[in-house]
């Protein structure tokens, strides 16, 4: 029976494309713009790198003359501004896009054309925020920006700071609404919360933290934005304003921050853990609930970052104190990964390797964590090299090395082929190495007192020995980055047939083939177990020791597809695109106060929008 | 030995003894170690020179070495775990385990316990140095870009870039900063406070012994943040009351008809040399005192030394010296800046 449609002509037809450049510019499919998100994100890391390898050019002498004052305070905002808001966050971005519909069974998120807009809206805001190194220099205020140095800093950079975050924040927001409607509503038949994967719990946390922290720092941008560009005061203590406004703003905003930076990579540690041990993860409630309480915890701490600002000893012992328990829920994480190992059946692949780094990494960034908690040591600590050892070594060792771990998982899902073992194990050993050769030192060399974002630093002071070890460190971990890239382009082009289980693992995505079909699942899966994919595969005997089951385990994607005819999936659009492009413009407009562009750039993100509600929902023909 | 069996009981090295080796190479890092993070560098927080930077240093150190044991229990668990659990046959399917509530419950209170005690003496610090004590010398700092004013209230005295204090006596520093956020950072005597617009911080501290301790702006202010550098100066409490007096002194004018008294005007705009008027009275941009510049170990904030080619290097070029400078280049012949570095270097 057919429901009458109106037959009113659209005024754009819907793109087709299902190949091509077009194609790619409308997909809202989620597999393609987590891919997107991939390859952009570690294009950015690729330019954060070589940021961070110049600055470690300036620093391996003391006294250095390679980079002046100007560049080298523009390169140290922007290597960390690129790092967290280029990299980390949109890195695991495309980790939530391709695998959460795929761990729950769907076949795309709530909203695709938000999805894509999330993405489009990313690329333009980072374009934005590079271009200012080419119009008159990029944002050099530390990514931290504080205020008042950044009201009253010359030129644009600031400027760029305050309207490229801005927009890279809407991106980040419309995700955070999406994967939460997605988790909550899109779940398989039989998947509870409780059996969803931990890496769909912490994609969930993680948007909610986004959902509320993201808000604090979009009014902070806009007071920083007011102040520059219209004369508001909120900043000014001159004229009644307050300085460190801005740093609640921020860090409130900034502490959930850095737990969204790492709850992803943390998700992604605990798949990949149970499949290399042939053991499910130890303690399952208690790491979703301890990711949880880290959730709601992490609004607690924010000012163990204002420990020296004057807050006075109430203030500061309180904020000691809740940072110090905020260690109680990671250590429960740790802990339970490590019951997780204990008595399984180890295989070190690539993945597995730096699943293992992060979790020895990590345990190093979080004690050093705990020692900033101690305020009267804070006092000597921070603002030194001591913080950077800390918060790289949670980073770098624990989010990018959980990232990689991630994208070695799952890059036969994703390209249909293994990669190299003997390369990946270069990677990873040589990128360990050139980590803990790059950052262990800077924590003996903050306590000996060196300071955070000076352009050079004094000769006589004991520094500059370890400086130099720490330079040639960061080019060991940029030649294992090398080998990544060599690995992923060979390996895409000729690498081995991956089939769709070649981990013997644990969750849905490894049910359907490797690349999926733009459909997902033929038939959507009805979920019995958590770890629904191993339970098909293995029974348990009375001892808890797996046995494989017989026959008809993998309810394999051909026969299903032989019963129901290809589903149909939501139609590509160009109306993300158009919305996202505006922005940009709305961005200069508003900078250089040439409103006409502005206007523009308004009309062309109404414009989307107007056109995005509007188009039909589905071509009548296919 | 050839063609003799091996006696197991007379091994190249002796097992107790190659334990004792053990220890004995284990113990001499250790202690290479600590020798090394304690050593007198000038800005090393862990060679504490005044009670202040002893009790941070203390509450580090307590802090540290538990940190030390829990890193080597969870991490040699780690690597024990790796090793033995390691897969030995593509058949090997260990036991599905999903947990154990027991080991949850420990291993959420032993930490929160172990927190809980460090949490003890971190409270009584954060209080104890919140303490100022009454009566005490009172210190302002005043924070620019990029250089220290420091006011001596009780005393009527003003200087720059350089603070001097009595040994063995507390010392009530209150912070505040003319134009963005910078930090006032001492390592050895005491950490630092950050130095805010609007706002008056407080640092209490005393120095032990005499000497000269280094310190740095710790807040980045800015193109030259690197080079905001200070130096607390220790003296003993009679040496102290001397450089009292001696700064109290009134610096002399140039003399007259010379060069430097035509050039000194132009200084005079911005600088306060304490017996010499400007032309226009009182300095309208505040810039560093140079009532005794002549007797400063640094100039520059600590980026130049205090000496004749120092000086000269500055004045013949400032933002050169110091990216951003406020004070313009003012383009000034080699005889000028000669004569001014004579005279400047005489305001001892």
């Amino acid at each position: 029976m057919s429901i009458a449609v109106p037959t009113r002509q659209p005024f754009f037809r819907r793109p087709r494309a299902t190949s091509g450049l077009v194609s790619w510019l409308t997909t809202v499919d989620h597999k393609r713009i987590g891919i997107l998100y991939g390859i952009t994100a570690f294009v950015f890391f690729i330019i954060g790198g070589i940021e961070a390898i110049l600055l470690r050019i300036q620093l391996a002498r003391p006294e250095n003359t390679f980079l002046n004052e100007e560049t080298y305070n523009q390169l140290f905002t922007m290597h960390g501004v690129t790092m967290i808001f280029l990299v980390v966050m949109p890195m695991s971005a495309a980790f939530f896009n391709y695998l959460v519909p795929l761990m729950l069974g769907a076949r795309d998120v709530a909203f695709p054309r938000l999805n894509a807009f999330s993405y489009w809206v990313f690329v333009l805001g980072g374009v934005f925020l590079f271009s200012s190194f080419f119009l008159g220099g990029a944002p050099d205020c530390g990514w931290f920006c504080y205020a008042n140095q950044s009201t009253i800093s010359g030129g644009h950079g600031v400027d760029y700071y305050a309207l490229g975050l801005q927009i890279l924040g809407v991106a980040s927001l419309a995700s955070a609404v999406n994967f939460i409607v997605t988790i909550l509503n899109e779940r398989a038949p039989g998947m509870t919360l409780m059996r969803m994967p931990v890496f769909v719990w912490m994609t969930l946390v993680v948007s909610f933290l986004l959902l509320f922290a993201l808000p604090v720092i979009a009014i902070a941008l806009f007071e920083l934005g007011f102040d520059r560009l219209f004369g508001a005061n909120y900043f000014n203590p001159a004229a009644g304003g307050d300085v460190l406004l801005w740093q609640h703003l921020f860090w409130l905003f900034g502490h959930p921050e850095v737990y969204i930076l790492i709850l992803p990579a943390m998700g992604i540690v605990s798949e990949v853990l149970p499949t290399f041990s042939r053991k499910p993860l130890f303690g399952y409630a208690a790491v979703v609930f301890s990711g949880i309480a880290i959730g709601f915890m992490g609004w607690g701490v924010w000012a163990h970052h204002m420990f020296t600002t004057g807050l006075g000893p109430v203030a500061n012992t309180a904020f000691a104190l809740s940072t110090m328990f905020i260690a109680v829920p990671t250590g429960v994480k740790i802990f339970n990964w490590m019951g997780t190992l204990w008595g399984g059946s180890i295989r070190f692949t690539t993945p597995m390797l730096f699943a293992i780094g992060f979790v020895a990494m990590f345990i190093i960034g979080g004690l050093s964590g705990v020692t900033h908690s101690i305020v009267p040591s804070d006092f000597q600590q921070q603002d030194t090299y001591y913080v950077v050892a800390h918060f790289h070594y949670v980073l770098f060792g624990g989010a990018i090395f959980g990232l990689f771990s991630g994208a070695y998982y799952w890059f036969p899902k994703v390209t249909g082929r293994m990669f190299s073992e003997t390369l990946g194990k270069w990677h990873f050993w040589l990128m360990l190495i050139g980590f803990n050769l790059t950052f262990a030192p800077m924590h003996w060399l903050g306590m000996w007192g060196m300071a955070r974002r000076h352009h050079s630093y004094e000769a006589g002071a004991g520094w500059g020995f370890w400086n130099l070890v720490e330079t040639i460190g960061s080019f060991v971990i940029a030649i294992s980055i090398l080998i990544f890239m060599v690995n992923a382009v060979r390996s895409i082009a000729r690498g081995k047939e991956a089939g769709a289980d070649p981990w013997d693992a644990r969750t849905l995505e490894w049910t359907i083939p490797s690349p999926p079909h733009h459909y997902n699942f033929a038939e959507i899966p009805t979920v019995h177990h958590r770890d629904e994919h191993w339970h098909r595969k293995y029974a348990e005997d009375e001892e808890g020791t797996p046995v494989p089951v017989v026959a008809g385990a993998q309810e394999h994607d051909e026969d299903a597809e032989e019963e129901h005819p290809e589903p149909h999936m939501p139609d590509p659009s160009y109306f993300p695109l158009l919305a996202a492009s505006g922005m940009p413009f709305i961005g200069y407009g508003v900078i250089y106060k040439f409103w006409p562009v502005a206007i523009l750039g308004l009309l062309l993100t109404l414009g989307g929008l107007f056109g995005w509600s509007l188009e039909p929902v589905a071509e009548e023909e296919h | 030995m050839t063609g003799e069996p091996c006696d197991t009981n007379r091994a190249v090295i002796r097992r107790p003894t190659r334990r004792f080796l053990r220890m004995a190479v284990f113990t001499a890092a250790l202690a290479g170690v600590l020798a090394a993070c304690t050593r007198d560098y000038p800005y090393n927080s862990l060679a504490p020179a005044g009670p202040v930077a002893e009790k941070q240093a203390g509450l580090f150190w307590l802090v540290f070495w538990i940190a030390a044991v829990v890193f080597v229990l969870v991490e040699g668990a780690l690597v024990y775990a790796l090793w033995r659990f390691r897969r030995r046959s593509t058949d090997d399917r260990p036991k599905q385990v999903h947990g154990n509530t027991r080991l949850e419950i420990a291993w959420t209170i032993i930490p929160a316990l172990l927190l809980a005690g460090v949490a003890v003496p971190t409270v009584g610090t954060i209080f104890d140095l919140a303490e100022s004590p009454p009566g005490a010398m009172r210190v302002e700092v005043v924070g620019h870009q990029w250089w220290w004013e420091i006011r001596y209230p009780d005393l009527q005295l003003v200087t720059a870039n350089e603070v001097h204090i009595p040994t063995g006596e507390q010392v009530v520093f209150e912070l505040t900063s003319k134009d963005v956020i910078h930090s006032f950072s001492v390592p050895r005597l005491a950490g630092k406070q950050d130095v805010v617009p609007g706002r008056t911080n407080t640092l209490n501290f005393s120095a032990t012994e005499p000497g000269t301790y280094r310190g740095q702006c710790q807040e980045y202010c800015g193109l030259s943040h690197a080079y905001m550098r200070f130096r607390v100066i220790a003296h003993e409490p009679a040496d102290f009351e001397a450089w009292v007096q001696s700064e109290l002194a009134q610096a002399a004018a140039p003399e007259a008809g010379s060069l430097a008294e035509q050039v000194l005007p132009t200084c005079l705009a911005c600088h306060s040399i304490n017996g010499v008027e400007g032309p226009t009275g009182p300095p309208q941009t505040p810039a560093p005192d140079l009532t005794h510049i002549g007797s400063r170990q640094t100039i520059a904030a600590g980026k130049l030394p205090n000496t004749e080619d120092g000086m000269a290097t500055w004045l013949r070029d400032p933002p050169a010296v110091k990216a951003g400078s406020k004070m313009p280049d003012y383009n000034l012949t080699e005889d000028e800046i000669d004569a001014l570095v004579e005279y400047l270097r005489s305001l001892k």
